[in-house]
């Protein structure tokens, strides 16, 4: 509370050693109890297997220890006294790239896995693109299994070289590199000793010590989740906006404008359960009142006159699919949730397809299926006040929900 | 996120065990709609074997605020022959519980149920949603979750189907604590350090009550104890600890070596106790 808190994904293949990465973080920053030791020693055991496999730490479901792979995404926390920290662990194979999107959705950073003796492979390109295009900023490539090719820095400068080759082709982001033994724990708490010629920072050093940009200071956007109003004593005429800012700064006296009425008028009050704040920031969530009884409700934005998001029906989102019962298509229609708002939407074009391993585009194939990357057109009943999501990521991104199923079959990102 | 859940759900309410998660709970949601009062009723599964301090709390709280209340009696659910009771020393009704939750769910048309679970409790939990669907059996499938992105959470649902929300799943036990701290929270007794006569079971000290008496051969011991997480009395642990207010509690939490899950009985009957349970509907 009030500590700083970083958010990172961790993706890589199968037997790259991500768990046992995380379960060493875990186990060298001392967040691991006895009782959950005692419980991985014996199921190490049970396994057939010597020592402590800390991989059984963060597979949580039965499938999963049974099959030794992560299916879905775990979320793990730890802390040290610089920083706390939120784990999103995401399975690595080549059918979840779902998942990958889901941990990286809210990562500031994501850490990649390579294994040193195999270098960079498909894996490492999707997650790495997925990464970028998801918004992360700052990637960590850990080249793990150092000790496998005998802490060899010729090893490491390959897997470099490889990478940054990759990457030059992706949206813009910090790239550090760490070799790592996550067997032994080299690099990953204590620096190494096995590795003299490598002279950057351990793992936990650098994600301690990160600066991670905010979430957008410039354009003020609060989209209404719930119209208070509480008629009890005290408070008869009480109409507050309940929301979370998701950009920008509030202050009372300020003048907003309210979409979708146009409507200016000016900040009465900001409140948190009886306190009246002077100011009110990304990601404070508080309940607002405004001089006048205008019409606002749920799905309503409140921003500023002179910052205005775009206002259009039609949108131009790079998407990722998820469903594996269904394709998108042209002409199909969904529901899209958007900040607090779900408007009908249909599909108008499939632009393109990229593959995600390759980056190479695709215009051949006006679908995507499972786990499908691609540009798309689409309609919607009314507009949106959106951004784009490089812009703000919470005003630019939306899911869309199949109507038949209620299930999540997509998430899009917003250009422009 | 509890906002959300007003306004995705007809039928919402907070599951409430009086222990310190759904305490934290029912302060998030009186603060998400101050000053209007908190949308949800409280739903208590009363397993028959609480301890007495948790139900005065919880009396006190719903007349305090003006809470709805609604109790599931897993008496009842035995009475009826829903369920059966577990013999021996160490029988438990927490297991029995999730069929009761269910009837309660489906008596009082429940479509979203608020609990405090976190994701660091327990590594079933860590897989779990914040907005979790059960299918109208009430049962949980870890393996075909909706994908969960940003703070975008999808709550439709068919007719007889609900929904688990866990406004706590990021949290952990020190989040907790310090957020009891800085809003001043209160919590039943049972959380600070008291004298209590307990036993020494599987290695755990349990409080020596009607329904858990002495058994033959074992022996009471009167100790200085506070609880670390609040169930029924029959498998919640104690533990020493001269711990008396809360600064005391999260110095100790600190330092502590065992998951406040370690003193529950409940968890340790396998590898995947937790799991199986979650999956037939179990909070």
């Amino acid at each position: 509370m009030g500590m700083d808190l970083l958010r990172f994904s961790t993706a890589g293949s199968v037997d790259d050693g991500k768990s046992t990465l995380i379960g060493r973080l875990l186990f060298d920053t001392k967040t691991i109890f006895e009782d959950q030791l005692e419980a991985v020693q014996k199921a190490t055991l049970k396994r057939g297997q010597q020592g402590v496999d800390l991989a059984l730490l963060t597979d949580g479901l039965r499938a999963e220890r049974e099959q030794g792979i992560t299916i879905d995404v775990a979320y793990r926390y730890f802390a040290t006294p610089r920083r706390k920290f939120i784990i999103a662990d995401t399975p690595g194979h080549i059918q979840y790239t779902r998942n990958m999107v889901t941990g990286a959705s809210t990562a500031q950073v994501a850490v990649i896995l390579v294994d040193a003796r195999n270098g960079v492979v498909e894996q490492t390109c999707r997650h790495a693109f997925i990464s970028t295009l998801l918004g992360i900023k700052n990637l960590v490539v850990a080249v793990n299994k150092m000790d496998l090719v005998d802490y060899d820095e010729e090893a490491f400068n390959r897997v470099v070289a490889d990478f940054e080759d990759f990457s030059s082709r992706l949206e813009s982001a910090q790239i550090q590199y760490i070799p790592v033994s996550a067997l032994h724990g080299d690099n990953v708490v204590e620096r190494s000793r096995n590795m003299t010629w490598y002279e950057g920072p351990a793992l936990l050093y650098h994600l301690e010590t990160i600066h991670v940009a905010g979430d957008n200071s410039v354009d003020a956007r609060f989209p209404v989740q719930w119209v208070i109003r509480p008629q009890t004593e005290g408070f008869e005429d009480f109409r507050g906006y309940a929301g979370k800012v998701t950009g920008g700064v509030f202050r009372p006296g300020d003048d907003v404008v309210v979409m979708p009425s146009g409507f200016t008028t000016k900040i009465t009050g900001i409140h948190m359960m009886g306190r009246d704040l002077e100011e009110a920031y990304s990601p404070m969530s508080v309940v607002m009142t405004l001089a006048d009884d205008i019409d606002v409700g749920r799905g309503s934005l409140i921003c500023k006159p002179q910052n205005q998001p775009e206002q259009s029906q039609d949108l131009d989102a790079m998407l990722c699919w998820f469903s594996p019962t269904s394709q998108l298509s042209r002409g199909q229609k969904l529901v899209l949730r958007h900040t607090t708002r779900d408007v009908k939407v249909v599909v108008q074009e499939v632009l393109y397809k990229v593959d995600v391993n390759t980056l190479h585009r695709s215009e051949d194939d006006p679908t995507l299926a499972l786990n499908d990357v691609g540009r798309v057109k689409l309609r919607t009943s009314e507009p949106l006040y959106a951004d784009p999501y490089r812009r703000n990521r919470s005003t630019g991104s939306l899911i869309l929900v199949d109507p038949r199923t209620n299930d999540t079959v997509a998430a899009g990102m917003l250009r422009g | 996120m509890l906002r959300e859940v007003v306004a995705q759900f007809d039928r919402p309410a907070i599951l409430f065990s009086g222990g310190k998660d759904s305490m934290v709970v029912v302060h998030l949601a009186r603060k998400a709609f101050w000053p209007a009062k908190c949308p949800f009723p409280l739903v208590h599964i009363d397993t028959g074997h609480n301890f007495p301090e948790t139900i005065a709390f919880r009396d006190d709280l719903v007349a305090r605020h003006g809470f709805g209340l609604v109790v599931g009696s897993v008496q009842q659910s035995i009475d009826e022959g829903r369920v059966e009771e577990e013999k021996g020393p160490l029988a438990s009704r927490n297991a029995l519980q999730s069929v009761t939750l269910l009837d309660t769910i489906e008596a009082h048309d429940i479509d979203c149920a608020i609990g405090g679970a976190r994701r660091d409790e327990e590594k079933a939990r860590a897989k779990e949603r914040f907005f979790s669907h059960r299918n109208e059996f009430g049962q949980w499938d870890p393996r075909n979750q909706r994908p969960e992105l940003w703070d975008l959470y999808n709550g439709r649902k068919r007719p007889g189907e609900h929904f688990r929300v866990f406004p706590l799943s990021n949290w952990t036990e020190m989040d907790v604590w310090q957020y009891v701290k800085r809003e001043r929270i209160e919590l039943p007794t049972l959380y600070f350090s008291h004298q209590r006569d307990v036993v020494k079971r599987k290695g755990l000290w349990f409080a020596i009550t009607d329904f858990m008496p002495l058994q033959p051969g074992e022996e009471s011991a009167r100790k200085t104890v506070r609880f670390r997480t609040i169930g029924d009395a029959t498998c919640t642990g104690a533990v020493e600890s001269v711990a008396s207010d809360i600064d005391d509690i999260i110095a100790e939490v600190a330092a502590a070596r065992v998951t406040e899950r370690g003193g529950r009985a409940d968890d340790q009957r396998s590898e995947a106790a937790m799991e199986d349970r979650k999956r037939e509907g179990y909070f």
